[in-house]
């Protein structure tokens, strides 16, 4: 029988589990309650205890102390493989997050066991069957795996559960020990992109996709990026947008063309950029599969402000497409009064 | 003094981005659909790491740079002949099945033998690089299950930057939640960085660069290991191109007033 594991890690103050903890905990316990498997819940931060408060009821494990406040693979593997070995279980459940991503696969190795990453479904078919649904070749191909051997370590991609804010369990940490390497790394903190504003917000509700066609000659025969600068960084701030780019509009900057300054390769989504989610999605000037299709696979409600009549890659993929200049809807959008907005 | 480094980039080769592609059953699992014949190219982020790889080495004298890749031979030495005219290296190329549906375990394990492989290679000066995930698997995990293989107990994944220190220790920024970077200090190598986009730009073509390369590409593929991938109990239960497809409703003549307005509804619904 499997028993199942969800390793959870603390945010950024510490203070708290982050959101895609919370969501795997939620799988966890759906999935535990499915396979009618025990459960068990690993905290990796510096200071557990208070951040046990409302998890669900079961056995409840944290490493702790100043070493575990900091993201850092030798750390984080060492702790993850601590708090492995003590629940002994079969399921290993985490939040594909930058911090457990960079350590979970070695964590796997350490064990003998396997891992499979950026898992947007769990579906338990029966007691010894799992299959979890991940996608190939950047969103184009959907497939549904299984495994028979264990641990198997499932990495779970953010917003494809809920975060858990059920009923709270009763049960007492137990502290595990760890056995630290030698530390060569420091961490030494954050640094945001050189740029005006923040422009990448994951918990927005929109998220506006800039193309290159900004940065082209309009029908006055001149380039206005200083405007369309403008206009995009005036509408983010509207409506509390984050901003998403096509890689032809990034490429620009390295090939000495006039540029966005605000845009960085973390805005990049497609091929070889993020794929965001977000309820909405609005894309303007852009053209071309990226954009549409790998960059917009989890964006819920799509629309398209395009010149190009004929671009193939918005049919069949937007809901909406307004054949239409986006300098011109975008200063009347900003225009409009914040009510109508 | 600028420290030397043997830097080893590990990139697979991908269907051309713009190529379509369309899954199908092969005798070893899925695959693609006329895969051997579809265009490819150097793996997108992979391709950043090499371009990282050798400016580094061209800054630091005395340093070697490795590009070990696995794929069949044919397929391999397709790509080469364009790669080979951007940077210098030299090529470890393991001949092995195509695509992102193998298993991530066993490719990590022949990866990590080719590397071993590698004569006078010294492990101590070592930075594996790659992309911090592929273009095909997307799984993020092999060259971090490479740098568990050989031992390498400092890894960073999501890497735009490294900025090396004379005393052989550097800076490096990993991508994170929010649109931020975590810094770190690491104290040097052997470490393994798996990059993201970096700051470079691809490098033009240099045919005396091509020249050179292929001097030692072609006798390095026609003597390549081959691998073969165990399936690591990983099986497909259904492999399928996404069935959605929306109702696209095209406004050709509607006035930017109406547009903005009806966007502002749009926006302002809960959906």
């Amino acid at each position: 029988m499997d028993s199942i594991l969800v390793l959870t890690h603390a945010d950024e103050t510490g203070a708290g589990l982050t959101r895609a903890s919370l969501e795997a905990v939620t799988a966890g316990k759906e999935l535990a309650a499915r396979l009618n498997a025990p459960l068990a819940i690993g905290i990796v931060a510096a200071h557990p205890q208070p951040l046990s408060k409302g998890l669900p009821e079961a056995k409840l494990m944290a490493v702790e102390g100043e070493a575990f406040a900091q993201a850092r693979f030798a750390s984080d593997a060492a702790a993850c493989e601590a708090l492995c070995r003590a629940a002994g279980a079969t399921i290993v459940l985490a939040p594909q997050s930058s911090r457990f991503a960079r350590v979970m696969a070695a964590v796997a190795h350490r064990l003998g066991g396997v891992i499979d990453t950026h898992i947007t479904a769990l579906d338990a078919t029966g007691p010894e069957s799992i299959g979890v649904t991940r996608w190939f070749y950047r969103q184009r191909i959907e497939a549904v795996v299984t495994r028979t051997a264990r641990p198997w370590f499932l990495l779970l991609d953010a917003g494809t559960h809920a975060a858990y804010s059920g009923e709270a369990g009763h049960a007492q940490i137990e502290t595990v020990a760890v056995n630290l390497p030698a530390l060569r790394t420091e961490v030494g903190g954050f640094r945001a992109p050189k740029q005006d504003a923040q422009t990448i917000r994951p918990d927005a509700k929109l998220l506006l996709v800039a193309g290159a066609g900004w940065t082209k000659k309009q029908p006055d025969g001149a380039i206005h990026t200083e405007e369309a600068g403008k206009l995009i960084l005036e509408f983010l701030g509207h409506a509390g947008a984050s901003l998403g780019s096509s890689k032809s509009l990034v490429d620009q900057g390295g090939e000495g063309h006039s540029v966005l300054p605000f845009l960085t390769h973390l805005n990049q989504i497609g091929q070889t950029g993020s794929t965001p989610r977000h309820a909405k999605g609005l894309s303007t000037c852009c053209h071309g599969e990226e954009p549409h299709v790998v960059g917009w696979r989890f964006i819920g409600e799509r629309r398209a402000i395009s010149l190009d009549p004929n671009c193939g890659w918005t049919r069949g993929k937007a809901d909406v497409v307004y054949i239409a200049d986006a300098f011109q809807v975008i200063a009347k959008l900003n225009a409009m009064p914040a009510a109508k907005r | 003094m600028p420290t030397p480094l043997h830097i080893v980039v590990c990139a697979g080769i991908v269907p051309d981005p713009l190529q379509t592609l369309e899954p199908a059953a092969t005798p070893t699992g899925p695959g693609l659909k006329n895969e051997m014949v579809l265009p490819a190219v150097l793996d997108p982020w992979a391709a950043s790491a090499l371009y990282e790889a050798s400016a580094l080495v061209a800054k630091n004298p005395g340093s070697k740079l490795y590009l070990v890749a696995l794929g069949p031979k044919a397929k391999l030495q397709q790509v080469m002949m364009t790669v080979a005219q951007k940077v210098a290296f030299e090529l470890v190329p393991v001949d092995g099945p195509i695509g992102g549906f193998p298993d991530a375990h066993a490719t990590a394990a022949a990866l990590a033998a080719a590397i071993e492989s590698i004569a006078g290679l010294d492990r101590a000066r070592l930075l594996l690089f790659g992309g911090w995930e592929s273009a095909s698997r997307g799984a993020g995990v092999t060259l971090q299950l490479v740098g568990e293989r050989l031992g390498i107990a400092d890894q960073f994944f999501g890497v735009d930057e490294i900025t090396l220190r004379d005393d052989g220790s550097f800076e490096v920024l990993e991508r994170v939640e929010g649109g931020k970077h975590q810094v770190s200090k690491c104290a040097g190598a052997p470490a393994v960085l798996g990059w993201a986009t970096g700051n470079l730009a691809e490098p033009r073509n240099n045919p005396q660069v091509g020249m050179a390369n292929m001097r030692t590409i072609l006798p390095a593929l026609q003597k390549a290991q081959t691998a073969k991938l165990d399936a690591h109990s990983l099986s497909y239960l259904s492999v399928s191109l996404p069935k959605q497809q929306r109702e696209t409703r095209v406004e050709k003549n509607m006035p930017p007033e109406e547009i903005a307005a009806e966007l502002a509804e749009w926006i302002g619904k809960d959906s």
